[in-house]
């Protein structure tokens, strides 16, 4: 313990505020929102920790990082020493300090939020990698030696990529398959540039290659190449599948078929995959959204990235349309914030129940549907319930559904005997990841459905050791 | 860094058509009639569709023919044997459903005779009678005519203007076969939006089972964006995955071209400016030959 402050001063220091883009610049711009704290904040918010005994942010992480003995590091000065600290448990801090919901995880179970602000332990996550990152050094324990085992990765999302991580360190010679040109899964396709700069992601890319992670872009496992070939021809001794819930939910009311109507994953992927913000420098179009009124359906993270995407192609009204209130949206709090501040515009116990068109098909309006919460439902939130009679037009331009994902089904397809629950999503032992095929193991959010980058991360982890396991008992 | 992929040939075969021999080698194995291919040609380019027309699995190599029509197309048909392209992935989409039907007819048009030659071979070659239409606006524009003879039993040429076989188009080859004494049994039409449509009128009072090919515009074609949703039996399927084929006579063609159509401005724009200033993406290209040339461990997957 080197902090020599007393627990009741401690606790009399503001939390720092991340020092952003201004609201009016950034809603034109695709560069960061947040700057980053200042080597000063960082130290004055590290002290702020009370140093718990029993340290209830570590229950909070979903792969118990250890927060308390980081954040001292911190304290002291140790930006490398504390950024090995979070290595141990976690090797994407850069990605994960940014875009963790940090209120229901980590900083939702820190002490100091009982009766003031919890500690920043995101802000400090993400100020350790970024220092990290900025030294060019990164602090890597030593390999093990070859087993000459090998290990094929379906999927370069952050579970495919803490599972190759892994097992590469425990010597075995991984490769990763990826049906896209660029890895990174959601992290490059999916989270927009303001949020998570793809630089990040690339160096993050650039480290595992570094390890010795092979990675094979373009090639679609089911279709170029099947599980049962990886584990016979191609020679591999087990298979991890982290292909995602990339599989886009529609509402499924009429008119769902206009030009002008968008899934989360097409808009998102148009812009940041294809850098359809660059046309025509790059090639890949995106509907122009210049003065134009865009709506976005939803109120998770997905919902707030797609209408802040629109807003920044110049859209002249960016709305977000959501059949609960404000207080029940699934985003993150911070993404919620930054969008007002932005200028979104919040159209929320509202539902569409049909998208209408021109004669050329081309999307005009939206007929809604007012809601009221009624009862709270399984999930614990109150459930919207329709109001008779409150039917309404919303003219549009250009509608993006982000309701949410399903089970691709592309493996599951190809696979007869890996075995799926009735949504479609692979069953797997909830300790060893292990599917129903020997040497088969499955992750992320091709098991539970779309969660968050740190679950799925904490799987890749987990499926990683029970693939080293399997693989010694093999020899 | 990941694999790029060579041309070993590439060989105009008609007026903006080019034909060319991909060296793929996982492709090649696995490839079967009526699946495609998604290209990225450089490292600014748009992930477009093409059909694999064919492929040798001995030389590791698929062939492609593709119709130059807006900005990528163009650019592809100007590339040469010796380059290469930096992202080809698949084989992508349902293959063809082979049966025995008996008689079959194979309608093509324009580029979607390049799309059907592989699926009217397979058919060809599971017994059936195959009868091939082949349409086109003039005779410069006919393709494959030789590869589709070799196919076929009966082969019918129609061009618009009349410069080579029948003047007209090819529905009306398709209703005097319809109306003849013959009966048909299947009917495999691809090619433009209204050529399709049409045939799936001429054969709908029939009743003829036909199968149509549809070009949605895709990104991933894995299934995961839905931009390549189609209208068919009033329900949304994504071309990518449980296509290409769908039945005719189910199929939203208006739909379909109403999409098809919601870029057009933005491809307007990127085919003029390729016009006038190709040397930019030509120096995309380069780079990317130059890359495959520095690290040749990257061209040859087995
Ligand atoms: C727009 C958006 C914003 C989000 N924001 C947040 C956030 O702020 N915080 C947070 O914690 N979570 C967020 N999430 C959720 C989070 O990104 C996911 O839970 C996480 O990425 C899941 O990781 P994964 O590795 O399971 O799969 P993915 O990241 O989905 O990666 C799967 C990869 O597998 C590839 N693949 C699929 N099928 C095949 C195949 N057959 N062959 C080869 N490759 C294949 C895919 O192309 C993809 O690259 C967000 C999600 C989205 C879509
Ligand atoms: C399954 C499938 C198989 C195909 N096979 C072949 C083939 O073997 N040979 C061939 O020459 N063409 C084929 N096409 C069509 C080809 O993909 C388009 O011509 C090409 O994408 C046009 O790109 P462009 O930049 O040259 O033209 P653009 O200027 O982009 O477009 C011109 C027109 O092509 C259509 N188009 C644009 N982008 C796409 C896209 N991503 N996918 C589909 N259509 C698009 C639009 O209707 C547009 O009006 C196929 C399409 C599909 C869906
Ligand atoms: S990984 Fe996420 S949940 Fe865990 S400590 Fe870091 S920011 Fe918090
Ligand atoms: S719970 Fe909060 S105060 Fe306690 S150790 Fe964790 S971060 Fe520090
Ligand atoms: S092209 Fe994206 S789902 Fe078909």
């Amino acid at each position: 313990m080197t902090n020599p402050l007393k627990p009741k001063d401690r606790v009399k220091i503001p939390r720092q505020e991340m020092p952003t883009q201004p609201a009016e610049q950034r809603r034109s711009d695709f560069d960061e929102v947040n700057l980053g704290l200042t080597t000063v904040q960082a130290h004055s918010e590290a002290s702020r920790c009370l140093e718990c005994s029993h340290p209830e942010c570590v229950h909070g992480c979903p792969v118990g990082v250890k927060v308390r003995e980081f954040v001292e590091l911190v304290h002291q000065g140790d930006f490398l020493a504390a950024a090995a600290k979070i290595r141990e448990d976690n090797v994407l801090p850069a990605v994960t300090g940014r875009v963790c919901p940090q209120e229901d995880q980590c900083e939702g179970h820190c002490i100091l939020g009982k009766r003031f602000e919890p500690l920043g332990i995101g802000y400090l996550e993400r100020f350790v990698a970024d220092y990290e990152r900025s030294q060019g050094t990164l602090a890597l324990p030593p390999k093990a030696p070859p087993t000459g085992k090998r290990v094929a990765i379906i999927g370069s999302g952050p579970a495919g990529l803490s599972a190759a991580g892994d097992l590469v360190m425990r010597g075995h010679e991984v490769t990763v398959f990826e049906a896209l040109h660029e890895p990174g899964g959601v992290l490059i396709y999916g989270i927009p540039e303001f949020r998570l700069p793809k630089a990040i992601v690339r160096q993050e890319i650039d480290n595992l290659r570094q390890l010795g992670i092979c990675f094979e872009t373009n090639v679609v496992i089911g279709k170029t190449i099947t599980i049962d070939e990886l584990l016979g021809e191609e020679g591999y001794h087990a298979v991890f599948v982290a292909t995602g819930a990339g599989l886009p939910k529609f509402l499924g009311v009429a008119g769902e078929h206009l030009a002008g109507v968008y899934s989360a994953n097409e808009f998102l992927t148009r812009v940041n995959l294809m850098r359809a913000s660059d046309f025509p420098d790059y090639d890949e179009p995106v509907y122009d959204c210049r003065d134009r009124t865009v709506a976005v359906v939803g109120g998770g993270n997905t919902a707030m990235d797609a209408v802040r995407t629109a807003l920044r192609l110049g859209a002249r009204r960016a709305l977000l349309v959501y059949r609960r209130t404000q207080e029940e949206m699934p985003a993150r709090k911070e993404e919620v914030e930054h969008a007002l501040q932005e200028g979104v515009e919040f159209v929320t116990l509202t539902t569409p129940l049909e998208f209408l068109g021109d004669e050329q098909g081309r999307l005009t309006a939206a007929r809604c549907q007012r809601m009221e919460l009624g009862e709270p439902d399984e999930s614990g939130r109150r459930s919207p319930v329709a109001i008779a009679g409150s039917e309404f037009e919303l003219p549009l331009d250009l509608v993006i559904i982000a309701l949410g994902t399903g089970a691709n089904p592309l493996v599951q397809s190809t696979t007869p005997d890996l075995e799926t629950d009735r949504r479609g999503y692979i069953r797997a032992n909830d300790d060893t990841l292990q599917t129903s095929k020997p040497g088969v193991f499955a992750g992320g959010d091709i098991v539970t459905g779309s969660a968050t980058v740190i679950l799925a991360m904490g799987a890749g982890r987990k499926a990683a050791a029970a693939i080293h396991e399997y693989l010694a008992a093999q020899a | 860094m990941s694999e790029m992929f060579e041309i070993v040939a590439a060989t105009p075969v008609a007026e903006n058509l080019t034909r060319f021999e991909i060296r793929a080698p996982r492709i090649a194995r696995k490839q079967q009639p009526g699946q495609f291919v998604i290209v990225r040609v450089h490292d600014h380019g748009e992930r477009i569709p093409l059909t694999i027309a064919g492929s040798n699995p001995e030389a590791g190599t698929i062939t492609l023919v593709v119709q130059g029509i807006g900005k990528t197309t163009r650019l592809m048909n100007s590339l040469e044997a010796g380059q290469f392209l930096l992202d080809v992935v698949g084989p992508l989409g349902q293959p063809s459903e082979i049966r025995q039907y008996g008689t079959v007819v194979v309608v093509g048009g324009g580029v979607g005779t390049a799309i059907a030659w592989p699926t009217a071979r397979a058919l060809r070659d599971a017994g059936n009678h195959v009868i091939t239409i082949l349409g086109a606006r003039s005779k410069s524009l006919v393709i494959l005519e030789d590869e589709l003879r070799a196919a076929s039993s009966d082969l019918f040429v129609t061009t618009d203007d009349g410069s080579y076989g029948r003047q007209g188009l090819v529905t009306d080859v398709l209703k005097d076969l319809l109306a003849g004494d013959k009966p048909v049994d299947f009917v495999l039409a691809i090619g433009p939006i209204p050529m399709m449509r049409g045939v799936a009128e001429v054969t709908r009072p029939y009743g003829v089972p036909t199968t149509v090919s549809l070009n949605s515009i895709m990104v991933d074609g894995t299934g995961m964006c839905g931009g390549c949703r189609v209208l068919v039996g009033g329900e949304a399927r994504f071309a990518c995955v449980d296509g290409p084929e769908f039945d005719a006579h189910t199929v939203d063609f208006a739909v379909l071209a109403q999409r098809n159509a919601m870029y057009r401005a933005a491809e307007r724009d990127a085919l003029d400016r390729f016009t006038q200033h190709p040397e930019q993406d030509r120096q995309r290209v380069e780079h990317t030959c130059q890359l495959a040339r520095r690290h040749p461990e990257l061209t040859e997957s087995s």
